[in-house]
């Protein structure tokens, strides 16, 4: 129940809190997006570090190995990991699209377009 | 033998259909394909229902394993009601689709709509018939996804920005919601959402169960809307392509508040959720803002469906107050409203797609006099503005007479008011329209304007017709909305 017994959860918390703040805070479209990315990998870690034994191998049933690590958390990560992935790619590309559009990626400028051409009508 | 598959059927068609509708590109095929799916989900749908009626619930373990280790899929009273909404809607939309998308969209881009409302209607029907929650994440990753696409198809440029900010609050929804299921597996070892249930009354007290319960109500609570969570929502359905803003509009939020609905009640359970946290509170006080804000935000918009997109944000408001009041009246109306406001909303949006389709815009100026040119349409839009209003004889009544009746059982007197009193801030943005469409002279050159075609307008008008028939013939959805509250209200799965 100290500090360093929780470490991984204080790392997962990081990584968390650093990628929702750049989501927030940053205006270019590309950024927020890799802040995104940040905040889904603090996930992974957090189902990963607790399935982890020490000293603690893969489930293979053999008479040498006693202790095993659970599985499970890696197999569910690697679906996450897929739909992260996924989400980037397709974000990724909204972006290509939204520059084509408007001619830049922050988004503030893009909101000033919006409204200059919402006065106009 | 093909009985025995079902549930596993309603998932796995319109998954495979499209790949298939991928590989061939062509419009007109993947629209037959996908017409062709949605009515057999619906026909699977239908019969699990009649099935659930007999036997109460149907388990299915996914490839043999049996749960809980293995994926199970489980319906019962709730989950196959929210399978009957969400196919009877993606039926109704697509036929409706082929028309709306040819006139909104380049050829080019035809097959991937159909590909797309494929992809999301397996995701969504995923999302409902699943019994386990990381499977449930990752329908949700498949709706969501195919949903960005959706949205970022539509022609107006500034569709893109909104489909960018679903992307973004939808990612962290769902992100939010994988980060309770991990403290939730932590806690319990389990991912099976019964047995699940069954573990966590021996942890209750639990600080990460707690903080599962928070994250789990924020991601849920991002994805269906809840104010003041709902900042996505109006740009996405404004600037969506028609057919698809119908769809979504009717079906995406009401599974979201499906999944609220299942973790609260049949999860998390009633005292912890209600009993020793304050969430009855927390839920009554934030659906009375969405009413009343959203509403009063629909009345000033200049866009039809913009308007009709805030009063989505107020509507689904009165569901999660059917939610917070968590007694039997309160929760039937509840469920049955997350089923009339999916047929109320769908029906709406439908229309509106016509008067986009000839007007060339849903902006209240361009839409003066429209019940001359497009007579039938403006009609359809006041008697969905009708229900939504809950006059009597429309479906929008009879979920708002649960609610009211909900609040008096637990002696909300001022809530079942301000029930009532919010339904005239409804009158007041349905009003606008009918002034507009009603007694204005419509511009000079709009003479010309027709009906919209029959191929749209025939779909729209029997989501119409069933905003009606249920109002008056009240037993089909009532008797399952009722059925769905018992259980959710009867403690264990």
């Amino acid at each position: 129940m100290s500090f360093p017994g929780h470490y991984t959860y204080w790392v997962t918390i990081f990584l968390m809190i650093a990628g929702l703040y750049i989501v927030i805070a940053r205006g270019n479209l590309v950024k927020k997006l890799i802040g995104l990315g940040i905040f889904q990998t603090s996930v992974y870690l957090l189902y990963i570090a607790p399935g982890k034994l020490i000293g603690g191998t893969a489930p293979i049933l053999a008479a040498s190995f006693h202790t095993y690590s659970n599985p499970l958390p890696h197999v569910l990560i690697l679906t996450a990991i897929v739909v992260g992935v996924a989400t980037l790619a397709l974000g990724l590309a909204i972006v290509v699209r939204i520059r084509e559009a408007y001619d830049t990626i922050e988004e503030d400028e893009i909101l000033e377009k919006d409204r200059a051409e919402e006065a106009e009508e | 033998m093909i009985a025995d598959h079902l549930p596993a059927l309603q998932v796995v068609v319109p998954l495979l259909a499209a790949p298939l509708m991928m590989l061939v590109r062509r419009g007109t095929f993947a629209w037959l394909v996908a017409v062709a799916v949605s009515w057999t989900t619906l026909a699977i749908a239908f019969a699990l229902a009649v099935k659930v009626r007999e036997v109460g619930v149907i388990s299915y373990a996914m490839g043999n394993w049996p749960p809980p280790w293995g994926i199970e899929y489980r319906v019962d009273a709730l989950n196959s009601f929210v399978l009957v909404l969400v196919s009877l809607v993606a039926s109704v939309v697509a036929p409706y689709a082929r028309t709306s998308v040819a006139a909104e969209l380049p050829r080019d881009q035809h097959y991937l709509v159909f590909t797309m409302f494929s992809l999301c209607l397996a995701g969504l029907l995923g999302i409902t018939i699943t019994g386990d929650a990381f499977n449930l994440f990752v329908f949700l990753e498949i709706s969501s996804l195919s949903t960005y696409v959706l949205i970022a198809l539509g022609r107006n440029r500034r569709a893109l920005l909104a489909a960018y900010q679903y992307l973004v609050l939808g990612t962290i929804g769902a992100t939010f919601y994988i980060i309770g299921v991990g403290l939730l597996y932590l806690m319990t070892g389990t991912l099976n959402l019964a047995d699940m249930a069954q573990r966590l009354r021996d942890v209750h007290e639990m600080r990460p169960v707690l903080a599962a319960l928070a994250f789990i109500t924020a991601g849920v609570g991002l994805k269906l809307a809840l104010f003041p969570l709902h900042f996505w929502l109006p740009n996405a359905y404004a600037y969506a392509p028609s057919a698809i803003t119908s769809f979504l509009a009717a079906s995406a939020t009401k599974v979201s508040v499906y999944v609220l609905l299942r973790y609260y009640f049949l999860i998390f359970g009633v005292p912890l959720v209600f009993g020793r946290l304050p969430m009855a509170e927390v839920l009554i006080g934030l659906s009375v803002l969405a009413v009343v804000s959203a509403s009063l935000v629909a009345v000033f918009q200049r866009d039809l469906k913009r308007m009709f997109a805030y009063s989505s944000v107020a509507q689904i408001g009165y569901i999660t107050m059917g939610m917070g009041l968590a007694n039997k009246a309160g929760m039937t109306g509840a469920v049955v409203h997350l089923f009339n406001h999916g047929i109320t909303k769908g029906a709406i949006f439908l229309l509106l797609g016509g008067v986009a389709l000839r007007v060339g815009s849903t902006s209240l100026e361009r839409v003066a006099g429209l019940a001359k040119t497009m007579p039938l349409t403006s009609f359809g839009i006041v008697l969905g503005g009708m229900s939504l209003i809950g006059v009597p004889g429309t479906a929008g009544f009879i979920s708002k007479w649960y609610l009211v009746l909900g609040a008096i059982e637990h002696g909300y007197w001022g809530l079942a008011v301000l029930l009532v009193v919010s339904s005239l801030i409804a009158v007041a943005y349905v009003w606008r329209f009918v002034e507009v469409a009603y007694f204005r002279e419509p511009e000079p050159g709009a003479a010309r304007l027709a009906e919209a075609p029959g191929s749209m307008l025939i779909p729209a008008w029997i989501m119409v017709a069933a905003c009606v028939y249920f109002g008056l013939d009240t037993s089909l959805p009532l008797d399952g909305a009722r059925a769905a509250a018992a259980l959710l209200l009867g403690g264990a799965p």
